[in-house]
């Protein structure tokens, strides 16, 4: 490889993303240097294995990335109002279109659920950490690595360009010979392999980690959803490990399985792709389900309505989701049995989906419900969501898909499900366990503000692709001819930037309060149900000085009806696990070594794999027992 | 809270800790992923078994010897290696270490036979993975778990001078006892690999 | 708040009413011109009535739970009831849906079949090619070939043969059907009819890469005698396919022209992108060496 192809040249977009890097990361190293804060970011941040603190780097670095997604977004819907200004060429609108899918489900939604499942789930619990807090800051470095690399290829070697899918042919090293394809491949593969181990640590934490007392029918509603989705990690993202690795022994040492000749078959890429793919997307709205289930209880004062139909549709989803993947692909042309086993097993996805918003309403119904902005949100994801859920059966009918198939149509409504269910959710959840994070709450009428632009924007960006969809709009075109389809286009591009402009709202609103919103510290500032609500805002790092006896669903709004405190009892001292740098490090060095593979690097990938194998040694031979907690700190923390 | 043994515990000391106990629970969790990721290495076996692209078919290609010997070291392995464990319930330390270097030392030769078969594939019949997709799944699905192995061993070479280190406690029991739900699984996994890959290739 | 979102409400449910009754002219799924895409078009509308039931009920009942139940100055006191569930209505709101589906489900898997169904007489057969990036119409029975532009006879079923020398692409004409996937090495089928002669767009729906975005072409059906003549003339004027013309048009690139060759190309060209798969094939995997 030379060195100028090396560097992405020849774009100015390109040039001032590598200025912006290097500005960028100067700034950063500077602002450190100068405030002396190196250390402080060292043993507060990079080494802590402290849930609620991964939890905020997960959602800082899920808003970085839904900006630079966004962006990418942005650029789209710019040259498709007017292709005829060629704002973009093809291969670049084509490396938009592909990191813009793959950086929004992988890079930013995942991690926005893994960050509010870290800074929810072990609270509801009355847990002090989660099950393995090494392991929890593993997969969050893993993930980070995985996502910088990702990002790294635009300005070395080159954005993947064969969309978030990555279809084989196309994406084999024939019709896509530059390694944006291998960033692809690696920086899924790492941060895939952080979110199994993340879906292991939950699903040890929730079934060994909660208070005594705490049965699985008194459970909240967001653990719940959160261990159905770690089961569903934990048997979906294997297949996606298996995919990715098959491709890149396809792409990097000329096997046999995704290729055209030599007997391959490009259709088993498809298969596995979706296997994995189908249960991903549940995998990021189950908790979005469990946060608007937490939200819709508390902010209209009522019990959440059927809390074993919630659970049981829940898992019902989970199941009905390993078995629908073909329904991607009913344009093969497997066979009527083929596509009308996965019609109608897809249209089943509707009936426990349909329990849950019945459930939502009856819980709202004769409550009192108060128009907070964690509220909004949620209320906006009902009718939001029902139009992306039915346009979803529309889809799939098999014949009728024949005809939505890759068009806008389908673009339109998977946005409507993915924002209008997952984005709305956690941007609801940020909202909500903002104050118990930090001790105050984010600016309600900035956050109003910052919501509606944010809404309305996203239907008049995405209702007009429904109908460029049946207009016969395909997605991916970087550019089209007919004439009919510039005016809703137009109107898609307007509601874009209206959602940046929530978008920025929204960063605004989270920098404005951090510094001038006063610090109330209230315990529970919603008038809130779960366990979170009855340890001090912040929350101190131990989470509970004492583990509370759970007696029934919603303790502290009951405690509170009868005046009995949740959290009692004499202090005593109680065991924390110690920060340790190995999983950062750990993190660099799958940074380095995918890095090598990327580019077929064998001297920079072999030491740094051998770095990661004394990396895991050193874990293995590390006796830290951790350290205790005194009463007398407890004391002077909580002011008692 | 979680590293110490709970007063008047009378169990198999590795589930003495909640600690431990966890890590074991975790541990299945992981096999069971470990157990997707075969299940789509077999699928891609299977499917792709008959596309030999010109190359040589698993009848024609496949060593029965090497084979068994392989199979009847990984099997005795996984008997050592129980062995091993059955010692430490007795509270035997040495004997744990001792069954522990036994199953070690059948696993290598194991990986010796399993190399070697590979190597007689690629430099005599010049059978490599880029040769057909039957070829292709196979090296991947022996390799893999033969890359497991590897992993394997060197992960027990840690555990046995940890036992050595610092005889039974909470902690090496517990490690012992996870390496060995391992290296029992990356067994059955070679039952089917055996089953699906060789018997059905030799047969068929 | 709920006053801004009934504007909400109102602004989409135009969008909806548009839908059904506005300029469906343009919306070429909802303006088939075939019976392909008719049977699929009655499906679409079907389940459009149903989940439209569906988005009437939970919008309704969400504004007036909304409007009914929101907090107010004068109900800062109230109180709401502490209840858990009920298992009527749980019991209820899950049959409904199941009836909806049912009732989508059943028409669904009928269509499904439907269109497979052979046709009673043996229908004319069109060879398509899809190449990086152009469309190839081969006419195996009137020995003619085009590029970008496919001539049909209208009122007639045409059994369309879908292959690709490369990349895995869609053929998808909106107004006389859904589409199909072109599979390297693989060989798909798709029947289509136009009813009356008139042009259609057709476009690849599955991207490809580069040149994704031109490869558009154009169905055009005709009176049958006028496709005859067409037929015929074609054969006796049209320069003759090359091997090497059909590799150059074969080869990865842009092209947006529409071509005409008397002759047509010969089908192991595009097996031999396949030859090892082939090979497999053949020799059912026990091939000996």
């Amino acid at each position: 490889m030379r060195w100028d192809e090396f560097f992405v040249t020849g774009d100015p977009m390109i040039y001032a993303a590598d200025a912006s890097i290097v500005l960028a990361t100067i700034a950063i190293v500077a602002v450190l240097t100068y405030f002396k804060k190196w250390k402080w970011l060292w043993t507060e941040w990079l080494t802590t294995v402290d849930h609620k603190k991964i939890g905020i780097m997960y959602i800082l670095a899920a808003l970085l990335m839904m900006f630079r997604g966004g962006v990418d977004g942005l650029l789209m819907r710019i040259q498709l109002a007017a292709p005829e200004m060629k704002f973009l060429e093809s291969e670049h609108y084509n490396q938009i279109f592909t990191t813009h899918g793959t950086i929004m489900i992988l890079f930013m939604a995942m991690p926005f659920i893994f960050g509010m499942i870290n800074v929810a789930m072990p609270l509801q619990i009355g847990a002090r950490d989660v099950a393995y807090p090494w392991l929890n800051a593993l997969s969050f470095w893993l993930f980070f690595a995985g996502a910088m690399l990702f990002n790294l290829s635009f300005v070395i070697g080159g954005s993947p360009d064969a969309g978030w899918t990555s279809y084989t042919p196309l994406a084999s090293l024939e019709h896509s010979p530059g390694v944006g394809q291998n960033y692809y491949l690696w920086g899924l593969q790492l941060s895939g392999i952080g979110s199994l181990a993340s879906g292991i640590n939950f699903i040890v934490t929730i079934l060994r980690m909660r208070a005594p007392g705490m049965t699985l029918s008194k459970m909240p509603m967001f653990t719940w959803s959160v261990l159905i989705t770690s089961v569903i990690i934990v048997y979906a993202f294997p297949i996606l490990t298996v995919a990715l690795a098959l491709l890149t022994f396809d792409r990097m040492f000329g096997t046999h399985f995704f290729t055209v000749d030599g007997g391959g078959m490009p259709m088993m890429w498809v298969n596995l792709f979706w296997m994995w793919g189908h249960p991903e997307v549940y995998i990021v709205i189950l908790p979005a389900f469990g946060i608007f289930s937490e939200i819709v209880s508390t902010f209209s004062r009522k019990r959440l309505f059927g809390h074993n139909a919630m659970v049981i549709s829940m898992i019902a989803i989970a199941g009905l989701s390993f078995i629908v993947w073909a329904h991607h692909f009913y344009t093969m042309g497997a066979g009527p049995g083929v596509n009308s086993f996965f019609s109608v097993s897809t249209m089943l996805i509707a009936i426990p989906t349909g329990v849950k918003i019945f459930n939502w309403l009856a819980t709202m119904y004769k409550g009192r419900i108060s128009f907070t902005v964690p509220m909004l949100w949620t209320l906006a994801f009902i009718p939001n969501f029902v139009v992306g859920g039915v346009t979803g059966v529309m889809l799939a009918a098999a014949p009728a898909d024949y005809q939505y198939h890759n068009s806008y149509f389908l673009i339109s409504h998977f946005h409507y499900v993915l924002i209008g269910g997952v984005v709305f959710g956690m941007i609801a959840g940020l909202y909500y366990w903002w104050p118990k994070l930090f001790g105050f709450k984010l600016n309600e009428r900035q956050g109003k503000h910052g919501f509606w632009w944010f809404m309305i924007g996203f239907n008049l960006t995405f209702f007009p692709q429904y109908i460029l969809g049946l207009m016969g709009m395909p997605r991916r075109i970087y550019m089209y001819t007919n004439t009919d389809w510039s005016a809703l286009n137009m109107a898609s591009t307007i509601g874009t930037f209206m959602q940046g402009v929530g978008f920025l709202i929204i960063c605004y609103n989270i920098y404005w309060s951090i510094r001038y919103a006063p610090r109330t510290n209230e315990a529970d500032p919603w008038n809130g149900r779960t366990l979170e609500w009855a340890i001090p805002s912040p929350a101190p790092y131990y989470n509970f000085s004492r583990i509370p006896e759970i007696k029934e669903m919603d303790p502290v709004w009951y405690a509170k009806k009868r005046g009995e405190k949740v959290i009692d009892g004499p202090l005593e001292k109680f065991h924390m696990p110690s920060n340790s740098g190995v999983p950062v490090i750990m993190g660099g060095l799958f940074f380095v070594f995918g890095f090598g593979f990327v580019f077929g690097w064998f001297w920079m990938a072999i030491p740094a794999f051998i770095g990661i194998l004394i990396c895991m040694a050193t874990r293995s031979f590390d006796y830290d027992d951790g350290y205790y907690v005194s009463v007398d700190e407890v004391k002077k923390i909580e002011g008692v | 809270m979680a590293a110490h043994v709970d007063p008047g515990y009378k169990g198999p000391l590795e589930y003495s800790t909640e600690e431990s106990r966890m890590n074991i629970l975790g541990f299945w969790i992981f096999l069971g992923a470990e157990f997707v990721l075969f299940s789509c290495l077999f699928a891609m076996y299977i499917i792709l078994q008959g596309s030999t692209a010109g190359g040589p078919t698993p009848k024609e290609l496949f060593e029965f010897k090497s084979m068994l010997i392989q199979t009847l070291l990984l099997l005795t392995s996984s008997f050592t290696c129980g062995l091993a464990i059955h010692e430490m319930r007795r509270g035997k330390s040495k004997g744990l270490a001792i069954w522990l270097i036994i199953t070690l030392l059948l696993g290598l030769g194991f990986l010796y036979m399993e190399i070697e078969e590979f190597l007689l594939y690629v430099n005599h019949e010049g059978a490599t993975w880029g040769t057909s997709a039957f070829l292709s799944s196979f090296f991947v699905l022996v390799g893999t778990h033969g890359a497991h192995v590897t992993l394997g061993s060197l992960w027990m070479i840690g555990i046995i001078i940890q036992v050595l280190q610092r005889g039974l406690t909470p902690r090496t029991t517990r490690k012992a006892f996870i390496i060995g739900l391992y290296w029992h699984f990356l067994d059955v996994m070679w039952v089917f690999i055996f089953t699906v890959v060789y018997l059905t290739g030799m047969v068929v | 708040m709920t006053k801004k979102g009934l504007v909400k409400l109102g602004a989409i449910l135009p969008f909806l009413l548009l839908l059904l009754t506005g300029c469906t002219e343009k919306i070429d799924v909802l303006d088939p011109k075939g019976p392909v895409a008719q049977e699929q078009y009655n499906l679409i509308l079907w389940s459009f009535a149903l989940v439209s039931l569906v988005l009437i009920v939970v919008f309704v009942l969400f504004t007036i739970i909304l409007i009914r139940y929101r907090e107010r100055p004068d109900n800062m006191d109230y109180e709401p009831p502490d209840t858990h569930g009920n298992t009527k209505l749980e019991i209820l709101w899950t049959l409904i849906p199941v009836i909806i589906v049912m009732a989508l489900a059943i028409p669904t898997v009928q269509i499904t079949y439907g269109l497979e169904k052979k046709p009673e007489q043996e229908p004319m057969k069109i060879q398509v090619v899809a190449a990086d990036w152009k469309w190839i119409f081969k006419y195996p029975e009137q020995g003619i070939e085009t590029v970008n532009y496919v001539n049909i006879p209208a009122g007639q079923k045409i059994n369309f043969q879908l292959d690709s020398t490369a990349n895995m692409n869609s053929f998808w004409v909106p107004k006389l059907g859904g589409q199909e996937y072109t599979m390297p090495g693989h060989t798909g089928y798709l029947m289509l009819q136009a009813d009356e002669p008139g042009e259609f767009d057709g476009k690849s729906a599955n991207f490809t890469g580069e040149g994704f975005a031109h490869m558009n072409f154009k169905v055009i059906a005709q009176k049958p005698e006028d496709f005859d003549k067409w037929a015929r003339e074609t054969k006796a004027t049209a320069p003759k396919l090359t091997d090497e013309k059909f590799q150059e048009i074969i080869k990865k690139g842009i092209l947006e022209e529409r071509l005409t060759f008397s002759g047509t190309h010969d089908d192991s060209v595009i097996e031999t992108v396949h030859q090892y798969r082939k090979k497999t094939g053949e020799s059912g995997g026990h091939e000996q060496h």
